[in-house]
């Protein structure tokens, strides 16, 4: 419980000391928008995140007194769709701020829209490194470890291994080629040995399995990266499992872990890969178990990544908008620029310098428990020690 | 030397899986001539029903039979869906049937989320073909071996079906000549419900026997459904030996391209079918159309210029139009201007498939290139916005006159698919070229000038040009060029022997089709102020079809309305719900239903019908010109 009292207290504080600045009564509105029709398997454990943080907020205050609205729309998967919704909640909803996205492309469209009509945008989910750095814009702030961050993770601990020779499985869009373009930089940074002998794109949703097993175990190398996910991923790994590819084999693998990607492979579950992920099922610490005893009591059900995400997507807004006590953009930046803000995972920060949050992310290796895939050996990595030093960041993010 | 067979194993069991889905694809529309949109929806179907059953029954006749009894259960809710619904419209205006389709596609993706949820479901192995064998030190699934098997097998079965069986020389008589067939007495209704559920039958038990291999979700049917189009057509349509050769042409070329060019698989099957098109115009076994015994503008009221009545009723809904912005929000002014564009749009393709006889599946490439011109002038050469939106459409134009070239050598579905083809390969450059175009994380960045910036500023700019583009095409439609165009539609023959060059004409039609387009794609990259691969993909070209379908192919500007009510309602419902495709879906049926000549179309014989009924005709409107055959 004590995020959630430490969250709520902090609001309660905050609230005290501004003296109710804001209208006195009536309510804050945040507009979100994510892919819901979509990416159900994500968006409705998301959804179910956002909803509890909403209500955990309303029940200890609302923002500095006043009720949190939350004003959800659909964005179909289209970047197009998703600026008519973000206009039509900026001009006819009158929001405070917009939230949200899961794909990297609609989160740029919209963070592009923030900029242009100078609205606060609080990304969730997009992982692409443009959003912060080289499309980075002062309007914007973004929650996930990013594409970098968790490429970093995962090398830390590729590099360790002996393996010299590396392929790639990445689905042939901007997240899998930023993902594995990052992952090769840093990978042959520490370890100028590795040979990268073979790397295969299948179209994101359309991998042909059998054909890029096949291929890639030609080349055969000692360790592979893989960045697929979701039914691709589990085409690739029933495949890889009978053709016998992972044998003998280390993989590292973006994402896995997650039990929105993990849970559906159940007995087919390859062990030992190195995996980004969420082991909610293993986390002891008390703002960990606060979350979970929440969300349970809430919707009998287990939370995934999305879940956590939606969470403190909504808990890190309303932080911002409590320590602004005001819905003009500019003090929005200036109160979220910095900000500390509890989490489930600990407390993170949203950086000044590029408005990303410290948020981390878990790796360990994938395991077989009760014909279910679960994560062990887990290590919470935090977000603030994988970034790149401010001068480089200087360099990567164009100047307001 | 042993991985090369096994790679050639692998392709040949992905071309299995194709060729049975791809099978029943291509016997629908052979007899029916039905472009059965929602072949992938029972796809998907099939493996979500055979889910559930091999869950709930063991062992391995469980799984076999229920694989099977999914099968059955699909092929039931095919006739159902055939008998209750196509019926109804097979004489609509060809193309009406993919409307139909398209909207029971819609339902059926929000539908399985509803009943099976939104996780990836992963089904059992197939019991007796789990493991792999082995093969000189290379692991071949024994379940590939199953399919590699089963194709041939299914092949051989419908070929046995076709060739030895009364009900089979039925089939291939009505793939021949559906009329005649008719005409000698055979019940149609019969015919054509049998085979469309034998050709849902073999799509859902493709989508089920995939289940031992893939993770059964609500994508599947899209995944499914464009390539099983190009399978069919690059083997020629309604041809299943065809399908099967094409199957394995495909499977092939993408398990070895793969090893050469790992990004190929992103486009290869467009490729293969663009060649496969340009050298054999009705596929690699598929024999040239008969010549067309009807003409395909079949309308009972024929076309005129508006009256002067009618020109006041559309300068005056203009006006009312024009004044939106003195009692609208920013929000309504946003979205009246995306109205707009798309009414540009629709307005384009529908000059092309009404005047022209032209129905494109691939016009988004032309809005796309239209986008991406003025993104690319605007960021790259800084061209000011009124540059930007008079240069920015020649890249339309230019794809247009380059595409359309090659297309109009071909009729009918072939012309769609080919369409299809040149705008997927026109994606795949947007989406592959990330150091030009910038992959699918797009051009951002590319908004209005200030004179433009205000809402309704931009909506009047949008409303104006549409006005104008709308005006523009019906001015073409009257004038002789139109009436070429049209003779060239109505009657190839005809027209050529009075000296019309019809491929001429129709080039030019795709062109003036295709600026007009990227003209409403440089108004919509300033309205989003980014450009996306989205803009020109198969989604969007959908979406363009099913207004032209929605307003009715036969009117002169049926699209104005269908893009109004389509948008508006996609729009409406996108924001209002996240079952916005189950509600859009049931409309676009219902539509279908009431309205079998589309909203405008159906109308419009209304109208016609009554004045008719009341007036004495008048000589110039007896003269059926447009079903003159």
């Amino acid at each position: 419980m004590r995020g959630y009292v430490v969250g709520a207290g902090l609001a309660i504080a905050v609230a005290t000391m501004a003296g109710n600045a804001m209208a006195q009564s009536g309510e804050v509105k945040i507009g979100e928008i994510n892919s819901y029709s979509l990416l159900p398997a994500f968006t409705e454990p998301y959804r179910k995140g956002w909803q509890l943080a909403v209500e955990e907020v309303n029940a200890s205050g609302g923002i500095n007194g006043k009720k949190l609205v939350v004003v959800s729309k659909d964005d179909g998967g289209k970047p197009a769709d998703a600026q008519t919704a973000a206009n039509e909640l900026v001009s006819s909803e009158n929001v405070a701020m917009l939230t949200g996205t899961f794909l990297s492309n609609i989160g740029l469209a919209v963070s592009d829209f923030a900029n242009q009509k100078k609205v606060f945008f609080l990304a969730a989910e997009p992982l692409t490194d443009a959003i912060t750095w080289s499309k980075g814009n002062r309007y914007t702030f973004r929650l996930r470890p990013s594409n970098y961050m968790q490429a970093s993770m995962l090398v830390e601990e590729a590099a360790k291994l002996p393996a010299k020779r590396w392929a790639t499985i990445a689905p042939n869009y901007e997240y899998g080629q930023s993902a594995v373009a990052v992952f090769k930089k840093l990978m042959s940074e520490k370890r100028p040995d590795i040979q990268w002998v073979d790397e295969q794109w299948p179209p994101q949703g359309k991998i042909d399995a059998g054909p890029v097993v096949q291929a890639v175990a030609a080349a055969n190398p000692e360790a592979i990266l893989n960045v697929t996910f979701g039914a691709d991923l589990v085409k690739l790994v029933r495949e890889g499992n009978t053709r016998g590819l992972f044998k003998d084999r280390k993989v590292v693998s973006f994402l896995t872990g997650e039990p929105e990607y993990l849970d559906p492979l159940k007995e087919e579950t390859p062990e030992g890969w190195i995996v980004t992920g969420y082991p909610w099922y293993s986390l002891k610490t008390p703002e960990h178990e606060a979350f979970l005893k929440a969300y349970q009591a809430k919707y009998n059900d287990y939370p995934r990544l999305g879940s956590i995400v939606g969470y403190q997507t909504i808990k890190s807004a309303a932080a911002i908008l409590a320590k602004a006590n005001s819905t003009d953009p500019e003090k929005l930046i200036a109160a979220a620029e910095g900000i500390a803000v509890p989490s489930p995972f600990g407390e993170i920060t949203f950086r000044k310098i590029d408005h990303q949050s410290t948020l981390g992310a878990f790796i360990g290796k994938t395991a077989l428990k009760d014909g279910k895939g679960i994560m062990v050996d887990t290590v919470y990595r935090k977000g603030s020690d994988y970034l790149p030093g401010d001068a480089e960041i200087e360099k990567l993010r164009p100047k307001d | 030397m042993a991985f090369y067979v096994v790679q050639f194993l692998t392709g040949l069991a992905s071309a299995a899986a194709l060729f049975l889905v791809a099978s029943g694809l291509s016997i629908i529309f052979g007899v029916t001539r039905i472009v059965n949109f929602a072949h992938g929806a029972f796809y998907m179907l099939g493996a979500y029903v055979a889910f559930t059953l091999t869950e709930r029954f063991s062992g391995a006749l469980g799984f076999w039979g229920g694989i099977v009894v999914a099968a059955l259960v699909v092929a039931a809710v095919g006739v159902l869906v055939e008998m209750v619904l196509l019926r109804r419209i097979y004489h609509a205006p060809e193309l009406f049937q993919l409307l139909a389709t398209f909207g029971l596609t819609l339902m059926v993706e929000d539908l399985v989320v509803l009943i099976w949820g939104p996780d990836d479901l992963v089904g059992r192995r197939a019991p007796g073909f789990r493991g792999a064998i082995d093969f000189f030190g290379q692991n071949v699934p024994s379940y590939d071996l199953f399919l590699i098997a089963l194709g041939p097998v299914v092949l051989g079965v419908l070929w046995l079906l076709f060739q030895r069986t009364r009900w089979g020389i039925l089939v291939r008589a009505a793939t021949q000549d559906r009329d005649m067939v008719a005409a000698l007495g055979v019940n149609q209704k019969w015919l054509f419900t049998s085979v469309f559920a034998l050709g849902v039958f073999l799509a859902a038990l493709g989508g089920a026997l995939q289940i031992p291999r893939d993770a059964v979700n609500h994508a599947m049917d899209l995944r499914v459904i464009v390539e099983v189009f190009v399978v069919v057509v690059i083997g020629g349509l309604g041809s299943i030996i065809g399908a099967f050769v094409a199957a394995v042409l495909v499977s092939e070329l993408n398990a070895f391209g793969i090893l050469i060019f790992p990004k190929i698989s992103i486009i290869l099957v467009f490729l293969v079918m663009a060649v496969v098109l340009i050298v054999r115009p009705w596929g690699l076994f598929g024999k040239p159309e008969a010549p067309a015994r009807r003409t395909p503008g079949l309308t009972v009221n024929p076309w005129r210029p508006l009256t002067s009545n009618e020109r006041l009723a559309a300068i005056a809904a203009l006006i009312v139009a024009a004044a939106l912005p003195f009692f609208a929000g920013n929000y309504a002014l946003t979205v009246g201007s995306e109205i707009a564009i798309f009414v540009i749009f629709a307005a384009s393709l529908h000059f092309l498939m009404s005047v022209g006889g032209l129905a494109s599946f691939g016009h988004a490439a032309y809005f796309g290139l239209g986008a991406y011109g003025v993104a690319l002038l605007a960021k790259l050469a800084g061209l000011p916005m009124i540059a930007c939106l008079l240069l920015g459409p020649l890249l339309g134009l230019a794809g247009a006159a380059v595409f359309g070239f090659f297309a109009v050598q071909l009729s009918g579905v072939y012309f769609a698919m080919l369409t299809l083809a040149f705008a997927q390969i026109v994606w795949s450059i947007a989406f592959q070229w990330v150091s030009v175009t910038g992959g699918d994380n797009g051009i951002l960045g590319v908004w209005p000038s200030s004179w433009a910036a205000s809402p309704s500023h931009f909506y009047w700019l949008s409303l104006g040009i549409a006005a104008l583009a709308v005006v523009i095409l019906r001015i073409i439609v009257f004038s002789p060029f139109g009436f070429a165009l049209r003779a060239t539609r109505d009657s190839p023959l005809r027209s050529e022997a009075i000296g019309i060059n019809g491929k001429r004409i129709q080039w030019t039609a795709f062109v003036i089709a295709g600026t007009v387009a990227g003209l409403a794609g440089a108004l919509f990259a300033y309205l989003k102020g980014s450009v996306f691969p989205d803009n020109m993909g198969i989604s969007l070209s959908v979406d363009a079809l099913v207004m032209v379908l929605l307003g009715g192919v036969e009117t002169v500007s049926g699209a104005v309305i269908g893009a109004i009510v389509y948008k508006a309602l996609n729009i409406w419902l996108i924001s209002k719900t996240d079952l916005s495709k189950l509600v859009l879906g049931a409309f676009v049926v219902l539509i279908v239903v009431a309205f079998p000549k589309g909203i405008v179309g159906t109308l419009e014989t209304i109208l016609y019908r009554r004045r008719k009924s009341t007036s004495s005709p008048s000589p110039i409107l007896t003269s059926r010109i447009e079903t003159a055959e």
